[in-house]
């Protein structure tokens, strides 16, 4: 028991730590320039297949410095041809832009690489068991995508605390009606923002990849729960996305691990006839099964109680 | 401020009932068409055809309630559709071989009851909040359902979906519903009918204020109404015709299974209201039919019709927000004027040079699926009917040449007939 | 019985108060404004105006204090609420519809008090209290000619007029106009007194104004608001008068 809950929570706290690698960039991003890119999540997927395609020619930690780096061109190319042109307008069609976006990403990774999951390896040098609880071995690779997580996340904390760049993020974070007042390089700005936000969608593409299956689904399996993420820790929140990403990431991962239902537990269903026919697969399904429905229950639950989520403050 | 007392007054609205042509005659005019369309296209292609673009349009227009009328953008439009065809054919099923005298043409009531009562839970639920977080909550419930439609095995039937039988119902007037055609005049009444509703809705007290309320929403705070009241409101109205829609789609297709509520869905939809035009009422309608028709042509020339379609959504927000109704509708002015023929060929000058760049630009699009995924199939290709190597660099460099020339003339061509059409309008303007 | 002898005041502030975080913009506001009267709140840049027109119309929530309108509480209750029981706003930035016709930016304004609501069912176009309602109040802001003009196309006084407009559409009695001659050329601002004195016969006004020569020439009382505070409240005879006023506002800005 102890041993799964251990392994849950490292697992858990992982998950939630590539989450909050996307939340944060996504939450930057809206902040800023207020929008919410819907098509971050595929970002995160073409961070994935370039670390991929990468890895395969040039090696695996070649592919975590140069896919993000190809991304967060991208990124700017869009923020500079796209959404700045789409802004006039208004927020429904910037909006509606990053979500065509996410068709025309997810149809192109199809075009190159298919539908069918790509053999995406962990590297050699980091394919061995970090340590053994119990009889259960944990990979190093986990551990190390944990702690570049980590690392990314405190060199965040230092930009924003730190520098020039920070200051006006910091500024935008917390009035975000004042944006507009910056100056004269408000969307150089702005193209970095987006670059950068997208870059580090890129870098938990990469390290997720070897992890999860890099797949041309990938993005529209993670996206959905990427919003729920940023709408429960309260939109233009970064602490609140922090602590949502971590719940979410801990909820799903010790749901996976309890594999049980409300029939192991209560025994067979206590209801008879017609009712019990379609209710059998509620009374029968597992906690494991209802898991990739957990974060959206949440979010409902959150609105009905805190409709502006954990640590929202502005209602937009 | 100060006008000239002689300044003519743009005659003021009446309160008065207007003529009864001017009324329904816009409708007759429909009826007729929609009763006449099986005999002009009367192959057993377009027939199902036409049955898909009504459901469609109903489709569209209850999405464009929420998005073109109410500011509000919902990713999870389907979950009502899908929902009300469902229970559509649930009560189908339950009836089936019975006796009971409910015939066929009443079951939309079935799916538009059900796309009611769901509209209101979830409403209750998403237009608490409004613009992105609203949006984003949609998403959720989006996924909820269809994640719990993959649970619920027994009622949706899992990946398979549940089948009905339509022909399985108390017959009246002889009505069988097998032949296709009569499943034509069956969706087409209820077209009729969804569309002549939601548009009367758009001509109330209700409906004025879902558009004050996308214009401005904090305004309409001020005036007495409570706004989030007005978006639950459009919200369960909304749900309600697009189940409908989705009760016509389970009688059409016999089959309803987990994905047609699924997210992908919800993204169609979007797409043909926003392609057709949410600032008119008739741009959903026109999304409906021609996406669906491009949806049925693109997807047996090529693999990667989806493609298409994304570019085509992209450009549209990109360039023409108003969409292909709102094209049209700059015309109108030219057309009043008759200056229509003065601007044409400049339209005709744009079009040429820019089917070139889409050449140029879908050769490249297919040379490198055929690389990169039909590697089974080798190099060898055909493209409009000519064949050729994609492994060489000559096709790659003429569809490089065919798409940046074409791309270039076509943006000259452009600022010319934009040109050309400012200059007849200004020809107008003059005493 | 003998409460009768004084009548309860169209607007009643109590103690009002706000803040946002530590800095307190509103610092406890007194003031009452008898039906019928026309009272300007003048004062500095930053002297908490606007906030306190948005503590009234219920756009914020105060921190302290109440707000009565015609004896009853509306101390924060939500802006529709407070509509409809009478208290009508106009806005600092124009704030309209833009998309809709000048007609039905004033429909849509007449529509509630008329108790259409929510109403899905009848045709707008055929309500005649609506159609009647709103052609009077073209008439009145002068915009009959522009009635199926978009409002965003308008120019800007004529939007600002549609504003006095939307305000008055609801036959509120309570009226709160911010900073209506805003950005108006002399002639425009002469046009827009005598639309305010017109729409408000048999109004309570409250209007939040700069040019002290429309302030003197319109309003029965002046309020001197000072830093979230009423440092003085009379006649613009007596506010002429008022040293402290002189001192801290007048002196400054009226030779």
């Amino acid at each position: 028991m102890f041993e799964i809950l251990f392994i849950s929570t490292i697992n858990g706290v992982l998950y939630g730590m590539l989450l909050f690698l996307m939340a944060s960039g996504l939450t930057v991003i809206f902040s800023m320039m207020g929008v919410l890119n819907l098509a971050h999540a595929s970002f995160y997927m073409l961070g994935a297949f370039f670390g991929f395609e990468i890895t395969l020619h040039m090696g695996f930690w070649a592919g975590l410095v140069f896919a993000p780096l190809i991304v967060a061109g991208i990124g700017m190319v869009v923020e500079r041809y796209g959404l700045r042109h789409v802004h006039r307008h208004g927020h429904v069609a910037e909006l509606l832009f990053t979500f065509g976006l996410t068709f025309v990403i997810q149809e192109v990774v199809e075009m190159v690489w298919g539908k069918l999951p790509v053999d995406y390896r962990v590297p050699a040098s980091l394919d061995f068991s970090a340590f053994t609880v119990f009889a259960t071995t944990y990979p190093a690779f986990k551990i190390f995508a944990l702690l570049v997580s980590v690392v990314i996340f405190l060199a965040l904390l230092m930009v924003i605390r730190r520098t020039r760049i920070g200051l006006i993020v910091q500024a935008a974070l917390s009035h975000p009606d004042m944006v507009g007042m910056l100056g004269h390089n408000v969307d150089r700005v702005f193209m970095l923002v987006f670059g950068v936000g997208v870059a580090l969608a890129a870098v938990a593409g990469v390290i997720a990849g070897p992890v999860l299956v890099t797949q041309s689904n990938m993005a529209g399996l993670l996206g959905p729960i990427l919003f729920v993420v940023v709408v429960v820790g309260g939109l233009g929140s970064l602490g609140g996305a922090f602590v949502a990403s971590l719940l979410i990431g801990l909820v799903q991962t010790y749901a996976v691990a309890f594999n049980i239902s409300l029939a192991d537990v209560f025994g067979s269903s206590p209801l008879s006839g017609d009712v019990a026919f379609y209710l059998d697969d509620l009374w029968n399904v597992t906690v494991a099964q209802v898991a990739p429905i957990l974060p959206y229950l949440l979010l409902v639950l959150i609105l009905i109680f805190r409709p502006r989520g954990l640590m929202g403050t502005n209602n937009r | 401020m100060s006008q000239k007392t002689d300044m003519k007054i743009p005659a003021l609205p009446s309160d008065k009932r207007s003529s009864f042509l001017a009324r329904f005659g816009i409708w007759i005019v429909a009826a007729i068409v929609l009763a006449g369309l099986p005999y002009v296209f009367s192959s057993g292609l377009a027939v199902s055809t036409m049955c898909m673009m009504g459901t469609m349009i109903i489709f569209a227009l209850s999405y464009n309630m929420l998005l073109g009328q109410t500011g509000l953008l919902s990713f999870g439009h389907a979950v009502f559709f899908g929902l009300g065809g469902f229970l559509t054919a649930w009560a189908m099923n339950a009836v089936a071989g019975t006796s009971s005298p409910v015939p066929l043409f009443l079951f939309p009531i079935m799916g538009g009851f059900t796309g009611l009562v769901f509209g209101i839970i979830f409403g209750a639920v998403s237009t608490k909040r409004s613009g992105t977080a609203f949006a984003m909550i949609t998403l959720g419930i989006a996924e909820l359902v269809s994640s719990s439609a993959l649970i619920l095995r027994h009622f949706f039937g899992g990946e398979e979906g549940i089948t009905l039988d339509r022909t399985d119902m108390v017959q009246v007037l002889g009505l069988s519903f097998g032949p296709q055609i009569q499943v034509y005049y069956l969706i087409a009444v209820w077209c009729l009918i969804s569309v002549a509703a939601m548009y009367a809705i758009t001509c109330t007290p209700f409906g004025r204020i879902c558009n004050a309320v996308r214009d401005n929403p904090e305004r309409v705070r001020f005036i007495g109404y409570n706004t989030q009241t007005v978006r639950f409101m459009a919200f369960s109205l909304s749900g309600l015709f697009a189940g409908i829609g989705g009760g016509l789609a389970a009688i059409n297709f016999e089959i309803m299974n987990s994905a047609q509520m699924g997210v992908g869905e919800s993204g169609a939809v979007i797409l043909m209201t926003y392609i057709g035009g949410i600032g008119n009422f008739a741009g959903p309608i026109i999304g409906a039919i021609v996406v669906t028709y491009l949806q049925l042509m693109l997807s047996d020339v090529t693999d990667v019709w989806q493609l298409y379609f994304g570019l085509l959504f992209i450009g549209m927000v990109m360039y023409a927000p108003r969409g292909l109704a709102g094209l049209l509708a700059l015309q109108q002015p030219l057309l009043q004027t008759r200056q229509l023929h003065h601007v044409a060929p400049y339209y005709i000058l744009a079009l040429l040079p820019g089917l070139v760049a889409i050449s140029g630009l879908s050769m490249v699009i297919e040379m490198t699926y055929q690389l990169a995924v039909k590697t089974a199939a080798g190099p060898a290709m055909v493209f409009f009917y000519i064949p050729f190597n994609a492994n060489s660099p000559l096709p790659w460099i003429i569809a490089v040449i065919l798409f940046a020339v074409g791309t270039w003339l076509f943006l000259r061509a452009a600022r010319l007939a934009g040109d050309a059409y400012s200059q007849a309008l200004a020809w107008r303007k003059l005493p | 019985m003998t409460q009768t002898k004084t009548p309860v005041p169209a607007l009643r502030l109590s103690g009002l108060e706000k803040s946002f975080g530590p800095m307190k913009i509103i610092r406890g506001i007194d003031l009452d404004i008898p039906a019928g009267e026309r009272h300007a709140v003048i004062g500095p840049n930053g002297a908490g105006k606007s906030t306190l027109f948005h503590l009234i119309s219920g756009h914020y929530q105060p921190s302290g204090g109440s707000v009565r309108l015609h004896g009853d509480d509306i101390t924060g209750i939500p802006p529709q609420l407070i509509a409809r029981r009478g208290l009508s706003r106009s806005f600092q930035v124009t704030n309209l519809f833009p998309q809709l016709t000048v007609w039905e930016n004033v429909r849509c304004a007449t529509l509630w008090a008329l108790g259409h609501k929510y109403s899905f069912w009848r045709n707008v176009e055929r309500l005649a209290d609506a159609r009647q309602r709103t052609e009077e109040i073209l008439r009145e802001i002068n915009l009959i000619e522009r009635w199926n003009m978009p409002a965003g196309v308008l120019a800007y006084a004529e939007q600002r007029a549609l504003e006095i407009g939307l305000a008055i559409a609801s036959n509120a009695n309570t009226l709160l106009l911010d900073e209506p001659m805003a950005g108006m050329s002399h002639g425009e601002t002469e046009h827009m007194v005598e639309l305010i004195r017109k729409v408000s016969e048999n109004r309570t006004l409250l209007m939040i104004e700069h040019d002290m020569g429309v302030v003197f020439d319109l309003a029965d009382r002046i309020s001197v608001l000072v830093y979230g505070e009423v440092i003085a409240s009379d006649t613009p005879e007596r506010i002429k008068a008022n040293a402290s006023v002189q001192q801290a506002y007048l002196g400054t800005e009226v030779a």
